[in-house]
């Protein structure tokens, strides 16, 4: 099996190779992909978009509509996470707090907090080890995090960036969270459900922009129809377009990195993860 | 208004599966109601879009955010493209009026994420068909297939190995599909399919472009789970439940077959595909024995959803060896059986769905007895086997009169042969199966308690005719009378609709 | 000898790409572990990204945005004088073709996603069978 394996992969390998001699040279400025198409994007980005990121303005305007499903792709693996794996919760009928000062150890029915839990512990099967250096320094570095990722989204125009990106480095500041502290405390501060409605408000807000040029006369996604609205001509009603469906992606796709790895981690029981 | 229905009719749907999946998290009734809503409302533009394509007689061009092709991404409707929306959008929202209860039973608290995945498969695959940028249709099939895998995936205990066997194979598709527009990309440099049919005729001895053409090929057979890379099919959609079934079955693999139909014909155009390049013969033969293996391997088989997904298999045979044999006949044919055989498809498992509900279980010999106690039920599965096996006047019967004319008149006989030896199968298969659900004794309370949903229904007297609830039982009736309007109406179908489809070019 | 060293120099990015993909490919279809499979996976997605990319590539030319300085009249003056700036003459050879990356932004999302969908199954997978060897399990299939 192995052998037939190796056999067939070894085959396509050579037949994908023999036939890759007639493309065009590496770098070569005159292919068919350099000179068909890309001069129009790259001399006329700034006399309709306003926008010096030619990347940006290729993939939120000129094919803004496979960006629209692009987010939907991430909204769906989401939703299919979430889907698949959730389980709910079981109530527990009793559970165990420590208290810190003193060490004291209570016993709660049901579903009662002790007041004042700040120095409360819980404690059960799924009790983590608190690392104090771990949890303190990473405290330090996640505001600097969020305030880069907000950076990266605003400057999308004018340097590399964007949507994605900053969600994902938004995201990442919270999954550090919840690595360094445990899974409960990133739930308790950005619960599933604000995930779950976050993520979709994010798409809403880049269908509905192009829904909201479509009442405005002009085709669906034409950014231009939203220059009465924003009280600027028609290029630059392209530009804050723009900006406005990358704010879209950036907060869908915090949402949906938040909420993929509260699922996939706890496999589903979202009580205690990695 | 009408200027921006190829935008709405994808639009709604998907600010619809928006607000379910939000409202999921307030309210479990709210998800369903807006679901079928929004498919509702697609079908009712799906159907305007057909009748204005019908009387005008040019394609219907969208250019969205504003900007004309290859610049920016253009949806285009011609007869075509219409006609298989309509066919999507009504197949989705039957199976989903129909299936109502089993929703509600299999799904309880996330019927939120359920009904949004749901309307979401549905949104992709309108845009798959309505689009006229090859990228954008990559995009949108990934939608379909991550939808796709999470609604099989919440099967019994086997789905979630079977599904997983799904994803490789189905990435494995859709990545060759892209590399494929990657090759036709470097070539062409452009990604819109008008601009690339107007370039590839000038470029027919490249080999950058026949390369593309084989691996693009080859990326949607193992999407449409031609043999030999048929593997998934059965396992996946035999382990799901009957709502998945009733949605994926019908439709992935035809739409599939529609976006072979649209590569080769308008992106590749027919000069190229049956002209320059001589692979129809190859891959007629490989048609023939998809049709061989999974007529075969139905009869083998005693789980009434496996059997049915490998006719699945032997249609999907019927259809590509169809287009394949490139004359104006095969073509019709193919396209014809598109459209028949989504709905032949939907009802058998909308059938099927309602056998698992009442006996609680999947086998064959589950099926004793129910003529006498479902006589509507089953009226309704003999039109649909009577469908499957070619008997005039369902539609089954005229699309394979027309693939058995294309294969006369290209000289194939021995698809002709292969044709005529499925239709006996299917003959056999389910003639067996009407001999169980007639002849033999129904007997009480053989549930096997994995299906049953809860209330079981034992009845009191042995002549007690206990049919399916209504809700479940008109779209049913509704899917199979629509195959005996389908049949009736063929001809007005391939006049109006099919002949302006295939390029005046094609014989 | 030395064609065939500058051919494949010339045709390195392919040749890259092919590689990479016949590793992924292979192990999709050979290993037996479903999280190899997996690893497979995203490997052969990987090395499309990496053809599609060095499509775009233009010897000698930069990143894809227009060079434009900030300066403190334009920002006084606000977006106008940006514009204006950067309208003079475009060298169309001096920046690299943007649309493979657009492209390509939209693929790798869609790999992660499909990379998330197949780890919430292999997860599942491992809770009913209690392993993710696929012998194993088709073992246990056949007896069970």
């Amino acid at each position: 099996m192995k052998i037939l394996g190796k056999l067939t992969i070894l085959l396509c390998g050579v037949l994908l190779m023999f036939f890759t001699m007639e493309f065009p040279d590496w770098g070569d400025p005159e292919s068919p992909a350099s000179t068909h198409l890309s001069p129009y994007f790259i001399q006329h980005t700034m006399e309709d978009t306003a926008v010096p990121n030619i990347v940006t303005s290729v993939l939120a305007d000129y094919r803004g509509y496979d960006t629209m499903f692009e987010t939907t792709v991430i909204l769906t693996a989401g939703l299919a996470c979430f889907l698949l794996l959730r389980i709910e919760r079981k109530k527990v009928p009793h559970r165990y707090y420590r208290h810190e000062p003193t060490g004291v150890t209570l016993r709660m029915e049901g579903d009662k907090f002790p007041r004042n839990s700040e120095v409360f512990q819980r404690m059960d099967a799924n009790w983590v080890p608190y690392d104090f250096i771990i949890s303190r320094t990473c405290r330090l570095i996640i505001p600097f995090i969020q305030i880069f990722a907000l950076y990266v989204v605003a400057h999308g125009h004018h340097s590399p960036g964007g949507g994605f990106q900053g969600g994902v480095l938004m995201g990442a500041s919270v999954i550090l969270f919840a690595i360094s502290h445990s899974l409960r405390a990133a739930i308790k501060s950005f619960s599933e459900k604000t995930a779950a409605l976050l993520s979709v408000t994010g798409v809403f807000i880049y269908a509905g922009t192009g829904a909201l040029c479509l009442i405005f006369g002009e085709v669906f996604l034409n950014y231009s129809a939203l220059a009465p609205l924003f009280g600027s001509d028609r290029v630059m009603a392209r530009s804050h377009g723009i900006l406005m469906v990358e704010i879209g992606v950036a907060v869908a796709v915090t949402a949906v990195m938040i909420w993929i790895y509260y699922n996939l981690s706890s496999a589903g029981k979202q009580d205690e993860g990695l | 208004m009408t200027r921006h229905l190829p935008a709405l009719i994808i639009v709604i749907p998907l600010l619809a599966a928006l607000v379910t999946a939000g409202s999921g998290w307030i309210n479990q009734k709210a998800p369903f109601r807006i679901a079928v809503a929004a498919l509702l409302f697609s079908f009712i533009c799906a159907v305007l879009m057909l009748i204005q394509v019908i009387t005008t007689g040019i394609a219907m061009e969208y250019r969205m955010a504003g900007w004309a092709g290859p610049m920016g991404i253009v949806y285009i409707i011609d007869h075509l493209s219409a006609l298989v929306l309509v066919i999507i959008t009504a197949v989705s929202t039957l199976n989903l009026v129909a299936q109502k209860k089993n929703i509600i039973s299999e799904f309880k608290d996330k019927a939120g994420a359920f009904n949004a995945l749901y309307v979401l498969f549905t949104a992709g695959l309108i845009g798959m068909t309505a689009t006229g940028d090859a990228f954008n249709l990559y995009v949108l099939l990934e939608i379909v297939s991550l939808s796709g895998y999470a609604l099989i995936g919440l099967g019994n205990n086997r789905a979630p190995l079977a599904t997983l066997n799904y994803l490789f194979l189905g990435t494995i598709g859709a990545t060759f599909y892209l590399l494929g527009v990657g090759y036709l990309y470097i070539a062409t440099g452009t990604l819109n399919m008008a601009e690339l049919a107007t370039i590839i005729p000038q470029n027919m001895g490249s080999g950058v472009i026949l390369f593309a053409f084989i691996i693009c090929l080859t990326g949607l057979f193992v999407k449409m789970a031609l043999f030999p890379v048929h593997g998934w099919l059965p396992e996946a959609y035999s382990q799901s439940t009957s709502v998945s079934a009733g949605l994926i079955a019908p439709l992935t693999t035809k739409v599939t077959v529609y976006i072979m139909v649209r590569i080769c014909m308008t992106v590749f155009t027919p000069e190229y595909t049956f002209g320059h390049l001589d692979v129809s013969g190859f891959i007629v033969l490989l048609a023939i024995v998809t049709i061989v293996f999974g007529s075969l391997s139905a009869l083998a088989q005693k789980n009434v959803k496996k059997m049915l997904s490998y006719i699945i298999i032997a249609e999907v045979g019927y259809m590509v060896g169809g287009f394949f044999l490139g004359n104006r006949l095969g073509i019709s044919g193919a396209i014809l059986h598109i459209v028949n055989d989504a709905a032949m498809t939907l009802a058998l498992f909308l059938a099927a769905g309602i056998f698992i509900w009442k006996t609680g279980g999947e086998s064959r010999s589950d099926l004793k007895g129910l003529f006498a106690k479902m006589p509507f039920t089953m009226a309704g599965f003999v039109l649909a086997a009577l469908s499957v096996v070619g008997v005039p006047p369902t539609c089954g019967f005229f699309s394979k009169w027309y693939l058995i004319s294309g294969g006369i008149q290209a000289g194939n006989y021995l698809f002709v042969a292969a044709l005529i030896f499925s239709s006996l199968v299917n003959a056999v298969l389910f003639f067996r199966l009407f001999e169980i659900a007639y002849f033999e004794p129904f007997t009480e309370g053989h549930g096997h308690g994995g299906g049953s949903h809860g209330n079981s229904h034992h009845y009191t007297g042995v002549l007690a005719i206990k049919e399916a609830p209504l809700d479940m039982l008109v779209p049913f009736l509704i899917a199979s009378m629509t195959l005996i309007v389908l049949g009736l109406y063929s001809g007005t179908i391939v006049t109006n609709i099919i002949q302006f489809a295939i390029p005046t070019g094609v014989i | 000898m030395e064609s065939i060293f500058a051919l494949v120099l010339a045709k390195a990015n392919y040749v890259a790409y092919i590689i990479l993909m016949m590793v992924g490919l292979y192990a999709m279809i050979v290993k037996n572990n479903l999280i190899k499979k997996i690893v497979g996976m995203t490997i052969f997605q990987t090395a499309v990204i990496l053809f599609y990319v060095s499509i775009g590539c233009k010897r000698g030319a930069t990143i894809p945005i227009l060079e434009h300085h900030a300066s403190p009249e334009t920002a006084a003056h606000g977006a106008e004088k940006i514009v204006a700036h950067a309208m003079d003459a475009v060298n169309v050879t001096h920046y690299i073709n943007p649309l493979p990356h657009v492209l390509m932004l939209t693929a790798i999302v869609v790999g992660v996603a499909t990379l998330g969908v197949a780890l919430a199954l292999a997860i599942k997978v491992y809770n009913t069978y209690g392993t993710v060897e696929e012998d194993e399990i088709n073992q246990q299939l056949r007896s069970g």
